[in-house]
């Protein structure tokens, strides 16, 4: 282990060069991993259907419109995206809406309770929290929510719930509490002081969790194929029409999810880390 | 409003969303499990046992889990090493290797698919290197090591960035001094990755772990997808007995045993790699 050699000056360069390039070699290597797999599903809802079905087939896409347009005008898929998207809106509301205010009392008050809560939080992890969507079906269906784009808004909200919680507590513990104490003593209510001082603050942090709190409803299958069978999200159609549909027609339906996920993830690339680092600590 | 009852009132709604949602469920689907048509019975965990899928399906769930997730463990910590060494496109590779994060499972195992398939695109390579003469069928009913081994990688390529994402805020919580001094001291980086590294990462090592391999329990959408029901796991067996045999004590019970199998993990890994308060940085 102690075998560290005194080596000359020259040959330890050359070995951080080496591992310099080693470094980067990987770092491509991995990065055409994660997309090249993305980019053969693009080629292939890119293609016409006669070219999805054929043999060979081309690493290049033609950019024939035809599978998609298939997809578009297919039976049931224009209402399942307008489900998706509806269902996934709803889950963010209810998520920020639930979770902004537990997390400002978390991150400005101390109380009794406030451990028993992050627990209850912390323990929704343990859980697959799909398979709850099994029981609530019965109480769904007495209750009217059966099928419905609230009902499975709901489901996904405990799937959403945690995360915004914890990282709105986050978010708001990152903001002075002397900047909010400074505007009461300037006469601000303790609402005023929020709105006016705290939110605008908040509030790029505050939409990054809820474009998480959509995409994580975007995304989700197992409940969604549960709880709908005629408001179905594109997810639950794709599923349970898996066995019958062609496969310009999968191609096509896994490019319309996977494509605004990508933009997701862009478009909240500078929290991602604070978020999952804060929220799994 | 009042100090004290403000922060009660701020958690209120988060809090009575989850006993709805998430304890009253998980009571729901406990209760559904033991019981038959009102009475205490566990004829509903001898149906699911019964089964002739039951052992195969067990066995795949877990197997998949077993590989697919310390394959992981070594993906995610080689990336998060890299993207933290890297000096130049450091957040253009962060995102990238983010990028599965925002992707549905059920998208993951249709982009896997236009790979996997007969007229995929690992056929079209293997017939233009002249490995093989006419496409073979990887995905077939008699083919189970391939659909395997497509459903591990779809798993690992979908889910590494889940891991990565924590590690790498791990790591960036991981004093820089340590490195330095270890340098000082002619620690080769091998030796720094193996003396500091590991173990200051330990706690999102377990938060990582954690997640993962409830997720992997999880596994559902990416095997409908690829496999169809040719190899039955846990989670789409779950949805077969509610929808397909319309039992849903049966899939009560099913569900429960995921749940139990998750917290069984949960809490061995909580223990395994437990981290003493005084040892936390």
């Amino acid at each position: 282990m102690s075998a560290v050699s005194e080596a000359p000056a020259a040959a330890t360069a050359d070995a951080r060069k080496a591992g310099d390039w080693l470094l980067i070699a990987t770092a491509i290597l991995l990065c055409v991993w994660v997309l090249l797999p993305i980019y053969l599903l693009i080629v292939n809802a890119l293609s016409s259907p006669d070219e999805v079905t054929a043999f060979p087939k081309r690493f290049f896409p033609s950019f024939d419109f035809g599978s998609l347009s298939f997809f578009i005008n297919f039976a049931g898929v224009a209402r399942a995206l307008w489900n998706s998207v509806l269902v996934a809106t709803l889950t963010m509301v209810l998520a920020i809406g639930f979770g902004a205010p537990a997390g400002y009392a978390l991150s400005r008050f101390d109380f009794p309770g406030k451990g028993t809560f992050r627990f209850l939080v912390l323990m929704t992890r343990a859980f697959p929290l799909p398979l709850l969507a099994l029981p609530l079906a019965v109480m769904f269906i007495r209750t009217g929510l059966d099928d419905t784009a609230i009902g499975l808004a709901l489901v996904h909200t405990t799937l959403a719930l945690p995360f915004a919680v914890l990282i709105t507590f986050s978010l708001f513990s990152g903001i002075p509490v002397e900047l909010e104490e400074a505007a009461w003593t300037l006469g601000c209510t303790r609402w005023q002081a929020f709105r006016k001082v705290i939110l605008p603050l908040a509030l790029p942090g505050i939409a990054a969790s809820a474009v998480f709190a959509f995409t994580i409803s975007w995304n989700e299958v197992f409940a969604a194929a549960v709880l709908t069978i005629e408001n179905r999200t594109l997810t639950a159609f794709l599923l349970q029409s898996l066995g019958e549909s062609p496969l310009y027609l999968k191609f096509a339906g896994g490019a319309a999810l996977v494509v605004p996920a990508l933009i997701f993830i862009f478009a909240v690339r500078k929290y991602l880390f604070a978020m999952w680092g804060i929220a799994n600590r | 409003m009042h100090g004290k009852a403000l922060p009660y009132l701020l958690l209120m709604p988060a809090t009575l969303f989850l006993c709805i949602f998430f304890l009253y469920p998980f009571a729901l689907v406990a209760f559904e499990a033991v019981t038959r048509d009102g009475a205490f019975t566990l004829d509903n965990f001898r149906s699911m046992a019964g089964s002739w899928k039951f052992p195969v399906t067990v066995r795949n769930t877990l197997l998949l889990a077993a590989i697919v997730v310390p394959i992981q463990l070594v993906m995610a910590l080689l990336m998060a090493s890299v993207v933290s060494r890297l000096e130049t496109g450091r957040s253009a590779a962060l995102y990238v290797f983010a990028i599965p994060l925002g992707i549905s499972d059920l998208a993951a195992g249709l982009i896997w698919l236009a790979i996997f398939d007969q007229l995929g695109f690992l056929n079209t390579l293997l017939s233009s290197l002249g490995v093989v003469d006419k496409p073979i069928m990887f995905l077939g009913y008699q083919s189970k090591l391939t659909i395997f081994i497509a459903v591990a990688l779809a798993e690992i390529w979908r889910a590494t960035a889940i891991m990565m994402v924590i590690l790498v805020a791990g790591m960036g919580l991981i004093p820089k001094e340590y490195y330095e001094a270890a340098e000082v001291f002619g620690a080769s980086p091998w030796q720094r990755f193996l003396r500091i590294t590991l173990p200051l990462l330990r706690p999102s090592l377990q938060t990582a772990i954690i997640l993962r391999v409830i997720l992997a329990f999880e596994v559902f959408a990416v095997v409908a997808a690829l496999g169809g029901t040719n190899l039955p796991v846990l989670m789409g067996e779950t949805y077969n007995w509610q929808f397909t045999l319309q039992d849903r004590n049966v899939a009560a019970a099913s569900a429960l045993l995921i749940l139990a199998i998750s917290i069984g993990f949960t809490l061995f890994f909580l223990r395994v790699l437990r981290v003493p308060k005084e040892a936390r940085i």
